[in-house]
Parts: C-alpha cells; structure tokens; sequence
C-alpha cells in the first residue's frame, strides 16, 4: 500500500514538473540573454574529444553493462530494453 | 552547413577556415540545433566475470532522411552462456540469446529538435517493447539546451520449460536534463530520470534462503517475492574540461535512490588524449557503491520471513571499481568515396565487484558464515565506425 501511494504521488508530482518545465521551454524561446562564450570561442568545446558520448554504439553497450549488475538506474542517456544480465 | 547552422556562425567560418573544419567534427554545441552525424558502427562485445561469458554484434546506422530529419537503427545481439552464483547454487548452466532492434526518427525544427523511437528486446523467457519520446530546445545563445523525455515499456516475463507462464511489467520513464556551456573551455550536464515500474518484477527463477533445521545443510530455498510496484530517482551531473594543450578531463556524479530502501551512487573520473592527428587515448577510473533493498537477505530466519522476499545480489549491500582504457585510430580523413573519415577503436574495462552481504554458498562451512562473495570482470569492444 506504502509503495503503491509512493507510486502515485511520484507520478502527479512529475507531471506537474513537466507541464511547469514545457512552459519553461516555450518561454525561453523569448528570453534576450547575451551569451558570454561567443560562437567564435567556442573552438575547443567543438573538438571530438569533449564529447559527452563520442560514440553512441560503445556508450549505450556500456550503459547496458551497468545496468544489468547495478541496483541503480537511470539518468545515464540510455533507456529502454531487456536485460541479458544473469 | 544546410542542417540549422545559425548565421552567425556561417559568417564567423568563412573567415576562420580552420574552425570550421573543427565545428564540422562536431557541430553539436556549436550550430543551433542540428541532426547527429551519418554515421555507421559495427561494435562486437565481449563481457566475461563471474561464471557469465556474455558477446555479440551490434550495428547502429543513422542517415539524414532531408534536412531536417534522420534515422536512426540499431540491430543488437546478446549471447549468453550462464553459470552465474545464482545459477550455480540453485540450478543449471544455460545458453540463451537476446535480440534487440531499434528504430528511431530525429525532427528538426528551428532550435528544437524531437526524437521518436520504438525499441523490441526478445530472448526466449522474456520480452520487452517500449516507445520513447525527447525534445530538446537550445536557448540563452545557444549555451544552454534543455531536454524532456518520457518512455513506456512493456515487458512479458516467461519461464524456461513452462509456456503457460506470462506475467506482464509496465514501465515508464520520465527524465528531464540541461546542458551547459560555462566557459570557452568547460561544459556540463545534469539530468534527472524517474522510472516506475508495475507488475511481476521478480526473477522467476531465482530463490531465498532461510534457516531450517530440519536439513542437514541447515537451510532451504523458497521462491523470491517481490512487490508489484518500484518507483526510482536518478541525478547525474557531468563536467567537461578543455585542457590547454589538447587533451580533456572529465567527471561524473550520479546519485540514486528507489523505494525498496536502494541507495546508491557512482563516481567516474577520466582523462582523454590525442596523440598527433590519428590517435585518441582514453583512460577513466569509476566506482560505485549501494546500499541493499529493505527486503534483501542473504539468509532469512525462517519461510516467509516476511511478506517480501529477496536475495538477488543486485539487491545487496555491495560495491565495485573500474579501470577503463580505450584506443581509437582514425583514418580516410581526406575522404574515400562516399566515406568522409572512419575510425578502428578497442576499449577495454576490468571491473571488480565485492559483495558486503551476498555470501558465496560454493564453500561449505557454518550456516551465515561462508565467505563474503566477489568476483571480476573483462569487458571487451571492438569496433569501426563510418562516416559519411
């Protein structure tokens, strides 16, 4: 019962966010902010190796070896699937 | 240079030649919103620890379908041979495979990009379909991008030998993230990812045990249960930094939590470094740890303890590090025919677990005193990546 009430009040508390994140979305669209890295300073951020997930294929392979050995999950850019794990 | 380039950065490459070969590398931060790149890998893995040898292919192609849209496939083979601690102690080795296709469709439109996927996992005791939805919006001078997303899956679990069995698992995820240029040098993320899960979320096959007097080995197995319910929430962040002669430092935090009474938390550091115009090197150290479920026991007092009932080692109280490196050579950077560049990369990872309340029930010794159990494992990628 305790995790069934957890369940649904995890999920109204959730939708709530999002509709409060899509307005944020659609409203910062509006926003005039200077931005202080200009385009041309952004050399070095554009370099293959300060990619977040250089290769999609071998991050999502290693997503998928912790997901099946860790109790943790999510938040880690990969989702959905079975498992394979034991 | 069709795919949402910002004027003004159309201007600033027109007179700085050499920066714009390195946005060509990856324009992901640079342009507004763009499609990823066409490219094409095929990966074979190879994950060998704790009695499990797990290998396979995977094939992931994406190609711009116009402007402003592509798609993506990914095709994945596990192929598992298992004689796990679990398997060992409790049952037989086995032999199994898991097929997983993807397909995924990416919609440019101005700063905002929308992705849509539909994702089949099928192995011969359990399957898994689920459908996925992210946008994401690049803002405040294109230094910020925000994305949404949820997912629903749909899951069947089956029993070996026992066609009549199907239980059903629903899933859903909803995740929310911020990307963040600070400084000409420095990038970081944060996202955050509820899940919930309903239905049969237990193993079939696997058992506890509890103490029992009335055998000679001073315990028995019961059937695991679990409750029908999990809800979980996840926080990351993530850092980049540009050091001054080419190289970057990374980081990740993820903490998390869930309400069966699971804390944990991992801790990444790593280091990536060119060498000239064909080698990337990469070297990372990571480590987790967590703390077991409310319900988890390596040895219950007697049958049906309590009204759930867990001794899956994922569950316990345990940790693990890994020492990572990985070596990638590109080459065809000139182009060849319809190829724009390509790469040969192997990455390999060793990880040690080590188990504070999972006992290895192998030794034979007193009831609730073997020893505490660990294990280690080699994990293997192999693969050529195109693009084109």
């Amino acid at each position: 019962m305790k995790a069934r009430l957890s369940h649904c009040y995890v999920n109204n508390m959730l939708r709530r966010c999002f509709t409060l994140l899509a307005i944020a979305l659609s409203l910062g669209g509006c926003a005039a902010i200077e931005p202080w890295v200009k385009p041309y300073e952004r050399a070095n951020l554009a370099d293959p190796i300060m990619s977040f997930s250089r290769d999609p294929v071998s991050s999502a392979y290693t997503s998928h070896v912790y997901d099946a050995r860790e109790g943790a999950r999510g938040a880690g850019g990969e989702s959905g699937g079975g498992c394979g794990c034991s | 240079m069709a795919r949402g380039v910002s004027p003004v950065v159309v201007v600033v490459v027109a007179k700085r030649p050499a920066l714009g070969i390195a946005l060509t590398l990856w324009p992901g931060l640079i342009y507004a919103t763009v499609l990823p790149e066409d490219r094409a890998d095929v990966l074979y893995h190879s994950y060998e620890g704790g009695g499990v040898t797990i290998s396979g292919p995977s094939v992931l192609v994406r190609k711009q379908s116009s402007t402003n849209s592509s798609v993506v496939a990914n095709y994945y083979v596990d192929m598992v041979s298992s004689a796990s601690i679990d398997v060992v102690t409790t049952a037989s080795k086995y032999e199994e495979q898991r097929k997983e296709k993807s397909l995924g469709f990416d919609y440019l439109h101005g700063k905002n990009k929308m992705t849509v996927s539909y994702k089949v996992s099928k192995e011969n005791d359990y399957s898994a379909k689920s459908a996925h939805f992210d946008i994401s919006q690049d803002m405040f001078g294109d230094l910020t991008t925000v994305s949404l997303g949820y997912s629903r899956g749909w899951d069947v679990v089956g029993k070996r030998n026992d066609a009549s069995f199907a239980r059903n698992t629903d899933r859903q995820n909803y995740r929310v993230g911020v990307s963040q240029i600070l400084t000409r040098n420095m990038i970081m993320g944060a996202s955050f990812e509820t899940i919930t899960d309903e239905g049969f979320l237990n193993n079939p096959y696997r058992s506890v045990r509890y103490l029992d007097s009335g055998v000679s080995r001073g315990y028995s197995y019961q059937a695991e249960v679990y409750p029908r319910t999990h809800t979980s929430n996840a926080l990351a962040f993530r850092a980049k930094y540009f050091l001054p002669y080419r190289a970057a430092l990374y980081a990740e935090l993820r903490l998390y939590q869930d309400d069966w009474g699971v804390v944990g938390q991992n801790m990444e550091i790593g280091y990536t470094q060119p060498l000239g115009d064909y080698w990337i090197l990469d070297g990372h150290v990571r480590t987790y740890s967590q703390t077991k479920a409310d319900f988890y026991s390596d040895l219950f007092p007697d049958q049906n303890a309590q009204n759930f009932l867990a001794r899956d080692k994922e569950l316990s109280t345990f940790s693990n590090i890994t020492l990572g490196m990985s070596a990638s050579y590109e080459f065809a950077h000139g182009g060849w025919r319809f190829i724009d560049k390509a790469s040969v990369n192997l990455a390999y990872d060793y990880i040690q677990f080590n188990f504070k309340d999972f006992r290895d029930l192998r030794n034979v010794s007193s009831v609730g005193q073997e020893p505490l159990y660990s294990y280690n494992a080699n994990v293997v990628q192999f693969f050529v990546s195109i693009w084109y």
